[in-house]
């Protein structure tokens, strides 16, 4: 078995997969879980300032090209997910395996004290969500639409903290390595890429959009190409590490992701898919493809696809 | 029945009056591939979406009691109208007996009653004790009679059956039957007593636990069973009811641990 062992910012993780956020991230319980069935790292659901219900159902289905969402930011508030983090960083501890804290906020000024409140938790990692596509209705255009925006979210958060900070991108801009040099440039330490596609699903028989929002984040099979693309455009732009998430399902996939030019490798709708045995699952064909092909190190993939 | 890839859509044939508060759905297409105890989302397209444990899958039958604006809807409706349907989702029951202890508090009863009849026609011995408030509550306990089950009533208020809460029913129907095994549904109090009688008779039980289930698919963590609560069960945390459940399976070695002090 090839050694699937990589070294993340100040980090060393056993192996690069990441519980993507959005998915589970919602107790210590849960967390535990997941790093117990071999994530290499997990990211908590993203936490904004206040309470959420999120939206009312239907809020996800899975269809034939993997999974729609609009489960609307559902979260306890900052106050609330400070004490649910240290219970899941004092867990995840003893198993080896780091936290990365999902934030988000109406508006840039409330990204910073989203951070400062939530690095009380000291999470390994803040993950900076500027691209749900499911709250445009109460939040406006994401502010990963833009690279002032994204940088203006980047400039609050960076000093707000200390901790390692990654800008989550949307994958529907015309410019996404653009975007994540604007982050870059004002402090980012990684790069998260992608977050859902939005997208709608219409029932024929109902004539109307299945989700209760309407509109929903596209994640799964459909979004890998995608993701792929984005990733790609990031790499070739910066050179910081990053977060490559979208449609993973196997170990194929995976070595694609890195040879995209990711960094650690994101898991969200596999887990559907799959149910939670797809960590160890995907690191095992990862390493036996790894072998297969006959690369020496995890590191030979990086960024092959795009030299 | 029609689908789309997403939902299937059924038309209901009948509506049957359960009490007061309930009415059982009676579609015209049979729900292919159902265990006993595995749920469905019902989709009312402009209202909304809910879980609901199926209590017959030839035809699918859906029993909704009436506590939010999906299940007032779905009890509204009439012969004729469609109910958009996806599953059967999650574990359900698996029928590892050969003389059920059947024990359903409320609307427990219903996904019992299709465990029930199929232990019935596979000429299993069941023993079914159902319990609620008052005699008015009760539901399906003619279906369980009708399949050819022993049955045991109780209620709150004594107005039929045991006076008392389900599980005091237990201890009668097990001296009665010696059943080798339980298989409960209701609220987590009961799930948990039942839990602690099984145990203390040895035997395995299974258990379908209610949770506010949203994505249906294991992925929002929404339908997550608190900690405390697997704790006393003896299970490992981070159990969800939508796709690990919503039936907790605890074999014959199980322990209930202690609970820690928080």
């Amino acid at each position: 078995m090839v050694n699937l062992e990589v070294d993340f910012l100040h980090l060393h993780l056993k192996n690069p997969f990441v519980l993507a956020s959005g998915i589970l991230g919602t107790s210590a319980s849960l967390m535990e879980r997941c790093a117990l069935e071999g994530a290499g790292a997990v990211t908590s659901k993203s936490c904004g300032p206040e309470e959420r219900a999120g939206h009312d159902n239907p809020v996800a289905l899975a269809w034939q090209g993997g999974v729609i969402n609009a489960i609307g930011l559902t979260n306890p508030g900052a106050r609330e997910e400070i004490p649910l983090l240290k219970e899941t960083k004092h867990r995840l501890a003893d198993l080896g395996v780091p936290l990365f804290a999902s934030i988000f906020a109406p508006t840039s000024g409330q990204f910073g004290e989203v951070a400062r409140m939530i690095a009380e938790a000291e999470p390994d990692l803040i993950e900076v969500n500027i691209s749900c596509p499911n709250v445009a209705s109460e939040f406006g255009t994401p502010f990963s639409a833009s690279c002032e925006s994204a940088a203006a979210v980047t400039r609050e958060v960076r000093r707000a903290v200390n901790l390692p900070i990654s800008i989550k991108l949307a994958p529907n801009v015309p410019n996404i390595g653009e975007i994540a040099q604007a982050a870059v440039d004002e402090g980012a330490d990684a790069i998260t890429a992608v977050n859902t596609m939005p997208a709608m699903l219409v029932d024929a028989y109902a004539a109307m959009p299945v989700l209760k929002n309407k509109t929903g984040g596209l994640s799964g099979a459909a979004l890998k190409p995608i993701a792929l693309r984005c990733v790609a455009e990031i790499a070739s732009r910066v050179s910081v590490p990053i977060i490559g998430t979208g449609g993973i399902n196997d170990g194929i996939d995976a070595a694609e992701m890195l040879m995209a030019g990711a960094t650690l490798v994101g898991i969200g709708s596999a887990v559907w898919q799959n149910g939670l045995s797809v960590f160890a699952r995907i690191s095992a064909e990862l390493s036996g493809f790894i072998d297969e092909v006959g690369y020496e190190r995890l590191e030979d993939l990086r960024g092959r696809a795009i030299q | 029945m029609k689908h789309n890839g997403l939902f299937s859509v059924y038309t209901i044939k009948e509506m049957r009056l359960e009490n007061a508060h309930a009415c059982t759905l009676l579609f015209n297409d049979t729900l292919p591939d159902t265990q006993p105890g595995q749920y469905v989302m019902a989709w009312l397209p402009g209202v909304g979406e809910k879980p609901f444990s199926v209590s017959g899958d030839d035809p699918l039958a859906l029993t909704v009691a009436d506590v939010g604006p999906v299940s007032h809807a779905l009890n509204q409706l009439c012969t004729g109208d469609r109910v958009w349907v996806r599953g059967p989702l999650g574990k359900g029951f698996s029928l590892t007996s050969q003389n059920l202890l059947v024990v359903g508090g409320g609307y427990g009863a219903a996904p019992l009653s299709l465990l029930a009849s199929r232990a019935r026609q596979q000429s299993l011995e069941v023993t079914a004790v159902l319990g609620a408030r008052t005699r008015n509550d009760l539901i399906m306990t003619s279906a369980f009679e009708a399949s050819g089950c022993h049955v045991y009533l109780a209620t709150e208020d004594g107005s039929t059956g045991i006076k008392g809460m389900v599980t005091a029913g237990m201890e009668g129907a097990y001296e009665d039957f010696h059943p080798d095994g339980l298989y409960a549904c209701g609220p987590t109090g009961m799930l948990l007593a039942a839990a602690e009688f099984a145990r203390e008779k040895n035997i395995p039980a299974q258990l379908s636990f209610e949770a506010v289930i949203r994505c249906g698919i294991g992925l929002c963590g929404s339908c997550e069973l608190p900690e405390e609560t697997c704790l006393k069960l003896g299970i490992p945390a981070g159990f969800l009811v939508c796709h690990d459940g919503p039936v907790v399976y605890l074999n014959q070695s199980f322990k209930l641990p202690k609970m820690q002090p928080i």
